[in-house]
């Protein structure tokens, strides 16, 4: 059957946010597991110093794993309150103030961390 | 065997708070809740408001929330329940009177998936066949009698009154995956709506209260999942 002449479904967004959940929920799963047994168990808290930070950026592959994981992670979160919000918070005023305040922020946390990880550049410590 | 029966009492033309009502009797241990809601009413306190057609589980209209979960009066027998039973009216629906709640949204929900079967190629000379694979696909959901336990144990129904809920997913799901309906995408288009499908959380607790024993919130998953692999 072909969709002509009815009208286009709306909602897409909770479709798209469903599959993201559900997605990286499962990537997180290996990364964080991945993150945890590098900074925790393989190093210990002696070892981990400016020094191993700079080696470990010197290779692209960390910076993207970390700039992925913060991604992944911080968009989790923020579509989980999101959805807390959209189910407890009726009052239109709240509504909007609240979803409002928890978008800018997500962006501004987001663009800081993704600057911290991406500009690092241990030739010229601060 | 001694029953007390404690029963939220709300008559929303008098009352400006609910209160508890306490009754007690002499019952069999084989009746049932239905038996003892009925000895109230008849014997004790003929004021006592609830809805019971046929008595038998199959009509749906006595569901309420017992000793905390969701079921149908007449398909739990007294011994099961203990000699203390709690009896309140469904969560989420505005009560007009004691145990009797109103269901004019809920039904609104259900009118609003189409749950009829919808066709637009010709007419068939005799009936549209079905083989017994694609029946198998909806049996479950065909097996729901709206009587609302699901849709009020849900506690993102509880959250917010507009979503669906998984009643009227359950009956869009029997329409969807029948094999003679053509209504598919006007459905799912509904199903997609903010207020649709996506309002599910998972919590399972609508399969608990199912008295007919529905696997809801894999329904709805299959409904979710027919939405992510639909082609426009």
């Amino acid at each position: 059957m072909n969709g002509a002449g009815r009208p286009r479904p709306q909602g897409g967004i909770d479709l798209l946010a469903w599959i993201f959940m559900r997605v990286s929920g499962v990537v997180l799963l290996f990364m964080v597991l991945v993150h945890l047994a590098i900074m925790h168990i393989i190093n210990n808290i002696e070892v981990i110093n400016y020094h191993f930070v700079a080696e470990r950026y010197a290779t692209p592959f960390w910076r993207t794993y970390d700039v992925v994981m913060l991604w992944l992670a911080f968009i989790h979160g923020l579509n989980g309150v999101r959805v807390m919000i959209d189910d407890y918070v009726s009052s239109r005023g709240w509504r909007v103030l609240s979803l409002a305040s928890l978008y800018v922020l997500g962006f501004v946390f987001l663009v800081l961390g993704s600057l911290v990880v991406l500009t690092f550049n241990p030739a010229h410590p601060f | 065997m001694q029953v007390t029966l404690k029963i939220r009492r709300f008559n929303s033309e008098k009352d400006s708070e609910p209160w508890w009502g306490e009754y007690k009797f002499e019952a069999e241990p084989t009746d049932r809740l239905l038996d003892a809601l009925n000895h109230v009413k008849w014997y004790l306190d003929g004021t006592l408001t609830y809805r019971r057609s046929c008595a038998h589980g199959v009509c749906g209209s006595d569901a309420m929330l017992i000793n905390g979960h969701n079921g149908l009066a007449c398909k739990l027998l007294l011994k099961n329940l203990g000699n203390k039973i709690t009896v309140e009216p469904m969560r989420g629906l505005r009560v007009v009177k004691d145990l009797l709640v109103d269901m004019e949204s809920f039904f609104d929900k259900y009118k609003a998936i189409k749950p009829y079967l919808i066709t637009e190629s010709p007419e068939p000379e005799q009936e549209r066949l079905q083989s017994i694979e694609d029946r198998e696909k909806f049996d479950d959901t065909t097996k729901c009698i709206l009587c609302g336990a699901c849709t009020t144990s849900c506690p993102s129904f509880w959250a917010n009154s507009e979503y669906l809920g998984p009643a009227a997913i359950v009956n869009a799901h029997r329409f969807i995956f029948d094999s003679r309906d053509e209504g598919k995408e006007e459905r799912l288009a509904v199903l997609n709506a903010a207020e649709g499908v996506w309002r599910c959380r998972t919590i399972f607790n609508c399969v608990e209260a199912c008295p007919r024993g529905i696997n809801v919130t894999r329904a709805i998953g299959e409904v979710k999942k027919a939405l992510l692999f639909r082609r426009p």
